[in-house]
């Protein structure tokens, strides 16, 4: 049966060397038809999914479109409201806060946790226990967090005024709303952050430290001068990624503000903006053109990702 | 191999085991939570442990009492059935995960291997859409689900993610790019045509890139919460994280259900600790910065 196969296969395949006789393995191939099949699934969901969205977003930019009569063209009337917003631009400095809060402490907790482990420990048990609070959807993040730091009845509190600190009120209070937001968060990517690092310094060649140590160089110095120079690439991808996905932060802030109530503008996040104008006011183009705007943002900060996907396959594959 | 110096181990050890208490206590004080009666909440709240110990909050958010016991363990007498909601959470991350992982894999072995014209323009196409976030085709993805009359539907909620995503695409290709030619010419001339080099050759030799994206997947799929929330927020298509969510609303502003909510939080995170017991290793190991998404 396979015999005869290849067989056919080679006749099949023989009028495609034109001219010059090659070696078989050389031998243009062209797989279009079976090609087309093996992408037919991923390209349907592609064009429809991906492709065909993008240019309605774009076309729904310029329009008025309240989901109930056909969008009608405004031409840049959105895009002029937008400049003029006061809520827009608000939204865009309260999620700034939020990934200044967020990405320092996750970066640097995971680093000093990332350092700690690839010079103490190889762990499994250990890292698959760190990594438990990314696995966790967000919501049920904020929910667990919600009650923890619950003004009255919150584990947190009791400790708090145990040790004589008094009250905080975290989500229900406007100073406070965002900092707690952007802390819960840090918790739960901490651990993912580390592990990221952590495989990175793996990549650096044991014997540095080897000879570091011999040299009676200590910790702190092996971390500086070595560590941290070696580890600058995965370093810069993980803090584009990391980026990436702070400023997409909506989960959470949209259960503390159902659920915990009372911050109200203070944590209106541009996803958040994104989805109010959208699915509560039902202002489908106005919203279309703030998420392009954030996809402008977005995308550029993926080039930079692509960028440095690169360079660091370069310098320690 | 010398790791560190002896004197200095103690405080970098006690960091480590400070960070894993942070990680674990607030799963602890969710269980704890869980299994205290809501009639001790208010007395118990800063106890370590539940004083009398009761599983009547998992069995009512599962929707195994009667609607008085539910009320009378402090339910708010809504309508709420987590079994339900478990089921839909497994059976949208499962749909997604094992379906976008095959489809991928398909399309990402396509543009590693097999020749056709314009194969790098498409790839090229499907690897700029990475640059567009999720808010952007939200939109008008939404209006098109609804239009389509699929809202509420578990084909509505899979249908943007269950054929493909760029980067399982790129990752999976990334992956295919790298097994040595020769194998595959040599099955080739066994007498298999494309497919069978994929599915007797390609597939068995790729079993880890394909569980690592199949778990990422999973976990992105079980934490998923606006798109579900907007396209599957009926009963019958409601997965966990959005029934949270709803539960959090319909309890009282001024007392919510916390036990009941923390018994639902906790059923939310038994499957993936699960996961995390059956493959850790595998998922802890895979995350790396080629792993990264």
């Amino acid at each position: 049966m396979r015999t005869m196969r290849s067989a056919e296969r080679s006749q099949v395949a023989e009028p495609s060397v034109a001219g010059a006789p090659r070696r078989r393995r050389t031998r243009p191939r062209d797989d279009r038809r079976a090609a087309w099949i093996f992408l037919v699934p991923a390209l349907a969901g592609f064009v429809i999914f991906y492709g065909y969205p993008t240019v309605r977003g774009f076309w729904y930019s310029l329009t008025d479109y309240n989901l109930l009569t056909a969008p009608a063209y405004v031409g840049g009337d959105n895009y002029a409201q937008l400049v003029r917003d006061p809520q827009f631009w608000h939204s865009i400095a309260v999620t700034a806060y939020y990934v200044l809060i967020n990405i320092g402490s996750q970066l640097l907790l995971a680093l000093l946790l990332a350092a700690l482990m690839h010079r103490l420990t190889r762990s499994v048990v250990l890292r698959a226990m760190l990594l438990l609070p990314w696995l966790v959807p967000n919501v049920t993040v904020a929910l667990v967090w919600i009650w923890l730091l619950d003004a009255e009845l919150g584990f947190v509190n009791h400790v708090l005024r145990a040790l004589g600190l008094g009250t905080i009120g975290f989500f229900m209070s406007p100073d406070w709303a965002m900092p707690t937001i952007a802390m819960v968060n840090t918790w739960a990517y901490t651990g993912y952050t580390a592990l990221l690092l952590y495989a990175g310094m793996l990549q650096i060649p044991p014997h540095l430290y080897e000879s570091a140590a011999i040299d009676g160089a200590g910790e702190l110095r092996m971390f500086r001068s070595i560590t941290l120079p070696m580890l600058r690439p995965v370093l810069a991808l993980v803090l584009v990624v990391s980026l990436i996905g702070s400023f997409q932060i909506f989960d959470t802030v949209a259960v503390a503000d159902r659920g915990g109530g009372g911050a109200g503008s203070a944590v209106r996040v541009i996803y958040y903006f994104i989805y109010q104008q959208a699915f509560q006011y039902f202002h489908m183009g106005y919203a279309s053109a703030a998420a392009l705007m954030l996809a402008f943002v977005l995308g550029v900060l993926t080039v930079v990702q692509m960028r440095l996907l690169r360079a660091s396959r370069s310098d320690l594959a | 191999m010398r790791r560190i110096a002896n004197i200095g181990r103690l405080p970098a050890w006690a960091v480590l085991a400070v960070a894993l208490l942070l990680t674990l206590f607030p799963f602890y004080w969710m269980v704890r939570t869980a299994l205290t009666p809501a009639a001790d909440l208010y007395t118990d709240s800063g106890a370590l442990f539940p004083r009398h110990p009761t599983t009547v909050n998992f069995l009512r958010v599962l929707g195994l009492t009667t609607q008085e016991e539910a009320r009378a363990a402090g339910g708010s007498g809504a309508q709420i059935n987590f079994a339900r909601y478990l089921l839909n959470s497994v059976v949208y991350s499962g749909l997604i995960a094992t379906f976008q992982t095959f489809f991928c894999a398909m399309a990402g072995y396509a543009f590693a291997r097999l020749r056709f014209p314009g194969r790098e323009f498409v790839f090229g196409v499907v690897l700029a859409a990475l640059m567009v976030p999720p808010i952007f085709t939200l939109l008008p993805n939404f209006v098109l689900v609804k239009n389509l009359d699929l809202v509420n539907t578990f084909a509505g909620m899979v249908a943007p993610t269950i054929l493909m995503t760029p980067f399982a695409v790129f990752f999976l290709r990334q992956f295919f790019l790298s097994i040595p030619r020769d194998v595959e010419e040599a099955a080739r001339l066994d007498g298999n045509g494309p497919w069978g080099v994929f599915w007797r050759v390609v597939l068995p030799m790729s079993r880890g890139p394909l569980i690592t994206i199949g778990l990422t997947t999973t976990v992105w799929a079980w934490k998923d919460f606006l798109w579900p929330l907007l396209v599957g927020r009926e009963e019958q298509t409601r997965v966990l994280s959005v029934a949270l969510g709803v539960f959090l609303q319909q309890s009282p502003n001024t007392r919510p259900d916390w036990t009941g909510l923390m018994a639902g939080s906790t059923l939310s995170v038994l499957p993936v600790l699960l996961l995390l017991v059956l493959l850790g290793r595998r998922l802890v190991q895979s995350l790396n910065f080629s792993g990264i998404k």
